[in-house]
């Protein structure tokens, strides 16, 4: 089982993290620029993080053979403070990095007038830097910040297939899926989403333009959760090509828009890459 | 567009005007490859009085590969000690490839302690001595010292130097 852990924050995961998903198949991950549980109080504290997302990080995880990814931006959370506010004029030349695969995570977190205009001028970046957009959305009043995403999405003018709404589960899949836009699962431990109710919402909506990821980070999280995952999928009679489908292509599809997501030095990467490789021509 | 007419095209626009090198040298790797040898060539179409500030804001907003090819590009291009301070940075790192080439030529502007301990640190995390530019002819008597107490500790753990640190130890007069 090959596996591609498209949102998970190895940052604060330990070296034996790694070795761990290793053995478990992950080959590649893409850590999303988030919140660190101690609110930052100036830009420089997320330029620091941005740089071991695109410095640090990928070094660590090449000790084990994992490519690492990442998407840049302010997050909703702190997008709150004034005092971190700045740093979006430092964002846009993380967008111009080789491993930066998407804009995120953006969306909202309490549904602030300071959230909407953050997350706003994100999605123009995204379409400003041709990059896909992964879209958090609220762990609190998680349906109406659903709506209010997909209305944000819808006027920012990007293409609906760039975008993963992250975060669902059984009532808020449906609206993401009539969209056009990506649908990106959570597994955790107790909350959110768990690999039996994974493969029900599959039965459900089909692997088609779906994302399953550990979203591991300092709270309570696991990241072998996508490969419980796959073997809840087989078990329930999905096959192994419906699990690499789901585990490994879709998030190579998606990424891939991005035209950055090299992934040769990965070993078997399949036949599906070579036509999202990097080295688009252009410009 | 064909990668040599990208790069032929990229190098005339830094050299008209250098600022243009940020967005140029960050993506080179997405129209040129290998993009290392691209970075290098844009680094090298700056204009002389430019080196300095651009191989800093370079350096300090790279990634790991961007980093990687301002080190390499240091000996070659128009500079001082200017870029000294490049070199302590990435000798602060544990990323085995930046420790490696803030050793190339451009280290005879390194002070002979700080020089040193970069050595060590080389043996210490395994970055091969053959990366270290000018070794036996800079390798002293107190860097011996150095690396025979690091050797001592690993051997009492019942462990090894890698083995051109012992060929190193040899050579030291
Ligand atoms: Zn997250």
């Amino acid at each position: 089982m090959r596996i591609f852990d498209p949102h998970i924050h190895m940052t604060s995961r330990t070296t034996d993290d790694y070795g761990r998903m290793a053995a478990a198949g992950v080959r590649a991950v893409v850590e999303p620029a988030f919140w660190l549980g101690q609110p930052r109080t100036n830009p420089g504290s997320f330029t620091d993080y941005f740089d071991s997302l695109v410095g640090w990080e990928p070094f660590r995880a090449a000790q084990f053979g994992i490519r690492h990814f990442a998407t840049i931006a302010l997050n909703p959370k702190e997008a709150n403070d004034p005092r971190c506010r700045p740093v979006l004029e430092l964002i846009p030349r993380y967008l111009d990095k080789d491993s930066v695969v998407a804009v995120g995570e953006i969306g909202y977190d309490a549904m602030t007038p300071e959230e909407d205009e953050a997350f706003s001028v994100q999605l123009a970046l995204a379409v400003e830097y041709e990059l896909p957009a992964l879209v958090h959305t609220p762990h609190r009043d998680k349906a109406q910040g659903v709506k209010r995403t997909l209305d944000v999405v819808r006027e920012s003018g990007i293409s609906s297939g760039r975008v993963v709404v992250d975060h669902l589960n059984e009532v808020t899949v449906g609206e993401v899926h009539d969209t056009g836009c990506w649908m990106g699962f959570s597994i955790y431990p107790d909350t959110k989403m768990s690999p039996p109710r994974m493969v029900e919402i599959l039965r459900a909506h089909g692997l088609e333009r779906v994302l399953v990821n550990s979203a591991a980070d300092w709270g309570k999280s696991d990241p072998l959760l996508t490969r419980r995952t796959g073997e809840a999928m087989l078990e329930a009679g999905f096959s192994e090509d419906d699990v690499d489908r789901v585990l490994w292509r879709n998030p190579v599809e998606f990424y891939g828009q991005s035209g950055r997501l090299d992934l040769s030095e990965t070993a078997d990467t399949g036949p599906l890459f070579e036509g999202s490789s990097i080295l688009r021509g252009g410009s | 567009m064909e990668q040599n007419a990208w790069l032929t095209d990229a190098v005339a626009r830094v050299g008209d005007s250098p600022r243009a090198i940020v967005r140029l040298f960050a993506a080179a790797g997405r129209h040129y490859r290998p993009a290392e040898e691209a970075r290098i060539r844009l680094l090298h179409a700056l204009p002389a009085e430019a080196v300095p500030y651009w191989i800093d804001d370079l350096y300090r907003h790279g990634d790991s590969n961007e980093k990687l090819a301002v080190l390499r590009a240091l000996p070659d291009l128009p500079l001082d000690v200017e870029a000294v301070p490049l070199l302590h940075d990435a000798l602060r790192t544990n990323d085995t490839r930046l420790i490696g080439a803030a050793l190339g030529p451009y280290a005879r502007h390194l002070d002979q302690h700080a020089w040193r301990h970069a050595v060590l640190k080389c043996v210490f995390v395994g970055v091969p001595l053959e990366e270290v530019d000018n070794l036996d002819q800079r390798a002293d008597r107190e860097l011996a010292v150095m690396v025979s107490a690091l050797r001592a500790e690993r051997e009492a753990a019942g462990r090894r130097l890698p083995a051109d640190a012992y060929r190193l130890l040899e050579r030291i007069p």
